[in-house]
């Protein structure tokens, strides 16, 4: 091994060494890396926040916890899940690692702009852990910072609304670099009906985080305004109306479940061609229902408020209009297992992964149209079947895209393999664990077991006890695939520079990438996912 | 630099914009004393909208851009507009 | 040509493009309280109509025109700096920065004057107002107060610009950063055209 080390080629890890030189790199390589490790740090905390809410809920009663410190767990556990772990995720980690490659350029369009973004996410993600810890008043407002509560509740709300805040800058710097790369950058000859799907998706992904993030930035100004300048805008003693700031909320919040679910879509989208060794089924309509899940998906914003007192109206508008979004998913679902249909199929950990995203998506799919129906929601909102289901989409979908995404393109960023064998253990270990975590949950739902609870009547307790088992095998299996991928891109095996034979651009350089991607820019010949011919020239 | 191409306004251009826009903002004063009642605002906003259109052509050099950027703008203010009228969905209707 | 040095000279479209959708979240953050406005106000219309009357229609018309002639003496601005005349450049946004205070001051009097009769959100006489006139005063303290901040946000902005070409780094052949700063400048005048009818003009 110190012999290859000393004759190795310069790539982007080792043109330049030393902490600082992770700092204040303005390479999308390094970026990425560094959201990636920031982002798996505030993953796994929150992964045990999320483990002892389930040791909690193990017996009825009081189990290891106070109620009071179960509300702040599962508060802090939703705002880093949601804004520090899921909402960048796919987009900052591989969207900054791979976009500028995948479409044959050196940088992003501003580098400096994506450290600095860096850097405002890690401010925001201090703060919110800072909003846990000061003054020992977790808040306990749950991540959607509902008023009246958020604004009265005697804890460190605003920390935490400020964090949010500062995250949601983050995402949008990170929204407007990516849209303005696509654009400019693309290498000559790459017209875009020559891009590959996964920088589709995150162009798609990009408009909703510049577009809806301000909304939700203003809500919380004015929520923290209403607690320290007693404004009185969501305030009925005052005139105000906090119905209102739930809309706002979900105007943002509802777009902000695309923003997590697209990329994940752009990811397997990139894993089922290669690993079936044929043309993605169906390229036009893949981009087009990309760009219509992230334009209708910005007007159903009110399906997580038909119990709130909105019109009738209203309420069959929303509802019609998420029953539209199942389209466009449902389009996707089918063209990935159409592209699989009759290719030469490679069983390899990446598609492991990538199938059981559409087995899980499926599910979470389908319950949301369940709780999309106006009828059935009146009976399942706020219970354990909401919970269950947004754990399908995001968990079941963006969470095993991302272990999709970090197995399919791992030769890729360290130049070395993981160990396959391992690999499968660990997707066993997670799809097993994540059903058991979350099925019962449907169930106990439907039987009326309400969301946020930290005590339940002992007949749910069957239901409770299988989803603790299933979150103890789920962290088993956390457990086992990284430590399987950090042994791996440190004493794996050198990996070949196209170990998949995939033909997108991030293929056909070396591995790990040299630290401008490209000696020479590519020029763009064919259209993407052609097995049989050279994409470039 | 693409700098090259850019188009050059002339003085007396964003002149006659200026009083063009200063016309507008006295009709938009006087406008509102004449009683129109729920319409008064409707008026308003739309002399504003004029105002913020010429704004955008003129000044912000929108009618020297390409055609994509154009698309956007106009697609942004037809997006904020959309959400509006939804959320009045609920509102008109409660 | 590395990465690093790619990024110093930004090409003129691209940093537009970036700066354009920069713009576009501005519009939303304001759109946000122009969704609160339009809910507040369809709710309690007699009520915006009786706060309104507080507001100096002169005062506000005054910085109405402060700001378009501002916005005029930018857009003259960088016509003169692809003229490659350096000092009338400045001169204009000098006199840009000039019309900026006078923004300003009239704010600070016109907020004053709220003060001074006590009407500040949380104070006792707002909270006996009826509830839609301390939904107007609230709004009008939220936009106005965000708005003032993208004044001075533009004005620091465009201040760096004057120095910028004065050390001739901003010069015939390379004016990103004003054409930016001058967008970013329109932008807060656009919004003020909204906020002028829907604060001052309710009828």
């Amino acid at each position: 091994m110190t012999n290859s080390s000393t004759s190795e080629p310069l790539n982007y890890l080792n043109h330049k060494t030393g902490l600082w030189s992770w700092l204040s790199s303005t390479d999308h390589k390094r970026i990425g890396l560094m959201y990636m490790y920031t982002i798996t740090i505030f993953f796994c905390t929150a992964a045990i926040l999320g483990l002892l809410m389930r040791i909690e809920k193990l017996t009825p009663g009081q189990t290891i916890m106070t109620a009071q410190t179960y509300n702040g767990m599962f508060t802090i556990h939703g705002i880093i899940m949601i804004f520090i772990v899921v909402i960048p995720g796919l987009a900052a980690v591989f969207g900054n690692f791979f976009l500028p490659i995948m479409i044959g350029a050196k940088d992003v369009a501003f580098p400096k702009l994506n450290l600095f973004s860096w850097y405002v996410f890690i401010a925001g993600a201090m703060l919110g852990l800072y909003s846990q810890f000061a003054n020992g008043h977790s808040p306990d407002t749950g991540w959607t910072f509902y008023v009246p509560y958020s604004a009265s509740a005697s804890s460190n709300v605003v920390i935490a609304l400020t964090a949010a805040f500062v995250l949601g800058f983050a995402s949008i710097l990170t929204g407007l670099n990516f849209i303005v790369t696509i654009h400019r950058m693309r290498a000559p000859g790459m017209t875009w009906f020559r891009m590959p799907l996964f920088p589709w998706s995150l162009y798609a992904t990009a408009w909703i985080q510049l577009l809806a993030t301000p909304i939700v930035g203003i809500t919380l100004l004015m929520v923290i305004a209403e607690r320290t300048l007693h404004i009185g805008f969501f305030d009925p003693a005052l005139g105000g109306d906090p119905v209102l700031y739930q809309h706002l909320f979900w105007i943002y919040s509802h777009p902000a479940v695309y923003v997590m679910i697209l990329p994940a879509m752009g990811v397997v989208t990139e894993i089922f061609p290669t690993f079936s060794q044929k043309p993605v089924f169906g390229y036009v309509p893949i981009v087009f229902s990309s760009l219509a899940i992230a334009l209708v998906g910005y007007f159903v914003w009110g399906h997580h408020m038909f119990t709130s007192g909105i019109s009738y109206e209203s309420r069959w508008f929303f509802s019609f209009l998420t029953f539209l979004v199942a389209i466009p998913s449902a389009i996707k679902v089918f063209n990935w297992l159409s592209t699989m249909y009759g290719g030469s199929v490679d069983l390899k950990p990446p598609l492991l992964f990538a199938i059981s995203f559409i087995f899980l998506f499926t599910i979470g799919g389908f319950t949301g149209l369940t709780l999309g129906s106006l009828a059935t929601n009146i009976q399942l909102h706020n219970t354990d079947f909401v919970v269950a289901h947004f754990h399908y989409i995001i968990f079941g979908g963006m969470g095993f895209a991302f272990f999709a995404a970090i197995h399919y393109w791992f030769p890729k960023i360290y130049g070395r393999m993981y160990n396959f064998k391992w690999a499968n253990i660990s997707w066993g270990f997670l799809f097993v664990g994540f059903n058991l975590l979350y099925f019962p949950l449907f169930v106990m739902g439907i039987q009326g077991m309400p969301r946020r609870y930290f005590d339940y009547d002992p007949k749910f307790q069957t239901g409770e006890m299988l989803s603790t088992i299933g979150a103890f095998i789920l962290i088993i299996g956390l457990i086992i695939m990284i430590s399987n991928l950090v042994y791996g891109s440190r004493r794996g095996a050198i990996a070949p520079a196209n170990p998949w034979h995939g033909v997108t651009l991030e293929w056909q350089i070396p591995s790990p990438p040299p630290h401008e991607n490209f000696d020479e820019i590519p020029v763009i010949t064919h259209e993407p996912y052609r097995f049989d011919h050279p994409y470039t020239k | 630099m693409k700098n090259n191409e850019n188009h050059v306004s002339s003085d007396s251009l964003n002149w006659t914009v200026l009083v063009i826009l200063l016309i507008l903002t006295t009709i938009t004063i006087l406008a509102i004393k004449i009683h129109l009642g729920a319409y008064t605002v409707a008026l308003a906003l739309i002399l504003a909208s004029i105002k913020v259109s010429i704004v955008l052509t003129y000044f912000m050099h929108l009618k020297f851009e390409n055609m994509l950027l154009r698309l956007m703008v106009g697609g942004v203010f037809l997006l904020f507009a959309v959400v509006i009228a939804i959320t009045f969905i609920d509102y008109y209707f409660r | 040509m590395s990465t690093t040095e790619h990024s110093e000279f930004i090409d003129s479209d691209t940093g537009k493009l970036g700066m354009w959708l920069f713009l576009f979240t501005e519009l939303f953050l304001f759109g946000g309280l122009f969704i609160v406005y339009a809910v507040m106000r369809s709710k309690y219309a007699a009520d915006f109509h009786q706060a309104a009357l507080e507001l100096n229609v002169f005062v506000g018309a005054t910085n109405t025109v402060v700001l378009l002639v501002s916005s005029m003496t930018v857009a003259m601005s960088l016509t003169a700096i692809q003229q490659k005349r350096a000092g009338k450049a400045m001169g204009l946004l000098f006199i840009t920065l000039l019309l900026a205070g006078v923004f300003m001051v009239n704010k600070y009097f016109e907020w004053g004057h709220k003060f001074g009769l006590h009407l500040y959100p949380g104070s006792d006489v707002m909270k006996s107002l009826p509830h839609g006139e301390i939904m107007f005063f609230g709004l009008y303290f939220m936009m106005t107060g965000l708005h003032a901040l993208h004044v001075i946000i533009g004005g620091v902005l465009l201040t760096i610009v004057i120095f910028k070409i004065k050390s001739g780094k901003i010069n015939a052949e390379h004016y990103l950063l004003q054409e930016n700063g001058a967008l970013y400048w329109h932008l807060v005048d656009l919004i003020w055209i909204f906020l002028f009818p829907l604060l001052y003009l309710v009828t």
